[in-house]
């Protein structure tokens, strides 16, 4: 790979010195016609895009539809447009407080993966220890862990503490794979931040609490931001655990979608909208983090 | 980055150990413990010793469902690789365009899965689903609930609907981070597309591939909820993979010991394929 960028960096000084005009517009016209700037460049992501909304529309499209017309021939808009499958959601409590409790422990799970995260992402990054490599690993390992395997054991060791039905207990299994998540996503920006900066500061007579709060959590701001985003999307999506773990005081809006499956038959508008209200909190956060999302990418840790 | 040896660094990452230890380590020290004991119920152990692990290494239905989530795994990664650096070529590089891009190729990411599986469960019914429906429109006899190839299809195309755009968003962050200067020298080359592709992009984007073959095959040889909503692990036993399985045995016929015994098998088997993949991948940023 080396070998061809050199030619082709030395090519590029090459040529800039004995240009020749006309080759370059006809070069420029075909490069034009092949690559970046095509006019059809929107072509490929449209349609992909067009595959991705289909199934929403869809969703959405039955959400806002009766019954009756949901089971009866198809129809691509509603007919009698109704908001009563939201009615539904938002006047029971049974139904709204699935959204109350998914948001409570995903925001604790939140606070708790970075809180932990950092101090522990300042070590791997700064320091050699004995073992470090392996410990490393060795977290990873768990975000690699299958939840299946651990759906029993966690139900039975938090029935041990009495913890079963409440958002800390979910909070907690979710940390299984949030933590090493977050610790390998703050590692990656810490490691950006020059040490010179650490040094600094403790000759400036920073003691290390200070130094930390003061100083380097703000150079790593958008880091932080980046890890309690995947931090809030992986404990949004999970349901396995989040199921297992609760039974009614603290169950997750996903977990009572499936009450829908009742005696009387499959109520499917009022199952479409909590699914349309689901799609929305992840759909506010992406906004939010449109532009670091790339980024957070690009340390390719996720 | 110069790292100075400093064995108090322990006590930084003491918080997150005894967190990992309690949500880790003791749920999977009680999995070893069933898998090697028996039970007949009213809390009373027997040993068993390795009995499990010799019944589950021999039955026909644990590598049944093994090799059926390996195939899985393979032809998910074989579409959705190609298929994510495709649309990331294609992504516009500047813009309004990139926002909206990222915004809508992201939402799938952060549907709750068995929102996921539901959407598509909806989807794929012949008789109120769009995408059931206008296939049977079109001729195609086409039902997830009754044919095993159908169902694979669905759970297939589900999978690529869900996570293609993170190979998308993880290849398109590989190829911002090059250098306006490579694509004018191979513009003056007269270098082909394909030539800019191989020599240029690829090699620029290896190391979020590596990332993103490992994510996608890691999640989905432990893929459990899309699936388990939309075919049930059926029609029969053909879209059983081994998550599914296992919670089938765990929860639903409380079968303690082969479950335990299966989780481990299970654990060990990513346990070593992670570390072939960590291997590889500290190796390379190492050169």
């Amino acid at each position: 790979m080396a070998e061809a960028n050199n030619t082709t960096l030395r090519a590029a000084q090459g040529s800039g010195a004995t240009a020749v005009s006309a080759q370059d517009a006809a070069l420029e016209r075909k490069m034009r016609r092949r690559g970046d700037e095509s006019r059809f460049w929107w072509l490929v992501p449209t349609l992909y895009i067009i595959f991705l909304m289909l199934p929403i529309y869809w969703l959405v499209n039955m959400s806002f539809k009766t019954n009756q017309e949901i089971i009866g021939p198809i129809t691509f808009f509603p007919v009698n447009p109704t908001l009563k499958n939201y009615a539904v959601i938002f006047s029971d409590p049974s139904w709204y407080s699935g959204y109350i409790n998914s948001i409570i422990y995903v925001v604790m799970n939140m606070v708790i993966s970075v809180a932990v995260a950092l101090p522990a992402a300042y070590a791997f990054s700064r320091y050699r220890f004995l073992g470090d490599k392996h410990l490393f690993f060795w977290l990873l390992t768990n975000r690699m862990a299958p939840p299946a395997v651990f759906a029993l054991p966690f139900f039975q060791l938090y029935s041990a503490f009495g913890l079963i039905d409440t958002h800390i207990a979910v909070a907690l299994a979710h940390c299984l794979f949030n933590v090493p998540l977050a610790v390998w996503i703050l590692e990656g920006f810490m490691s950006g931040v020059p040490k010179e900066i650490d040094e600094t500061a403790y000759i400036d007579g920073y003691s290390f609490p200070r130094f930390f709060v003061k100083i380097f959590m703000p150079l790593i701001a958008s880091g932080i931001g980046v890890a309690a985003f995947f931090c809030f999307m992986f404990s949004w999506v999970e349901l396995l655990l989040a199921r297992t773990l609760t039974t009614t005081a603290a169950k997750p809006i996903s977990a009572i979608m499936t009450r829908t499956v009742s005696a009387s038959g499959l109520d499917w508008g009022v199952l479409a909208a909590a699914g349309v209200l689901t799609i929305i909190p992840g759909a506010l956060v992406i906004w939010f983090v449109r532009n670091y999302i790339a980024k957070g990418f690009a340390l390719g840790r996720v | 980055m110069e790292k100075t040896w400093n064995n108090r660094a322990w006590f930084m990452v003491l918080p997150v150990l005894v967190l990992v230890a309690f949500s880790a380590v003791i749920p999977l020290m009680t999995v070893v413990n069933y898998s090697v004991q028996d039970t007949f119920g009213n809390n009373e152990f027997f040993w068993a010793g390795s009995e499990w692990f010799q019944e589950m290494l021999t039955s026909a239905r644990f590598w049944e469902a093994f090799w059926r989530n390996l195939a899985f795994s393979g032809i998910i990664l074989a579409i959705e690789i190609p298929l994510g650096i495709f649309i990331a070529l294609n992504m516009p590089k500047s813009g309004w365009g990139v926002p909206v891009c990222l915004v809508l190729m992201a939402l799938p990411l952060l549907i709750p899965w068995n929102v996921v599986g539901t959407i598509w469960q909806v989807f794929g019914r012949i008789d109120i689903g769009l995408l059931g429906y206008g296939l049977n429109a079109f001729g195609l006899d086409y039902n997830y609930v009754n044919d095993p190839i159908d169902a694979w299809a669905t759970v297939v195309i589900m999978d690529v609907w869900h996570w293609t755009s993170l190979v998308v968003l993880l290849c398109y962050a590989g190829l911002v981070s090059i250098p306006d200067a490579y694509y004018q020298a191979a513009k003056i080359d007269g270098a082909s597309r394909w030539a800019v592709f191989r020599y240029i992009q690829l090699p620029k984007m290896n190391r979020v591939l590596l990332i993103a073959v490992l994510l996608r095959f890691m999640d989905s040889f432990m893929i459990y909820t899309e699936p388990f909503v939309v075919t049930g692990g059926g029609p029969g036993n053909s879209t059983t993979f081994l998550s599914i399985d296992l919670v089938k045995m765990a929860i639903g016929q409380f079968d303690l010991g082969p479950a335990a015994a299966m989780s481990i098998i299970y654990f060990l088997i990513i346990l070593l394929l992670s570390w072939v993949f960590y291997t590889v991948m500290t190796n390379y940023d190492a050169e």
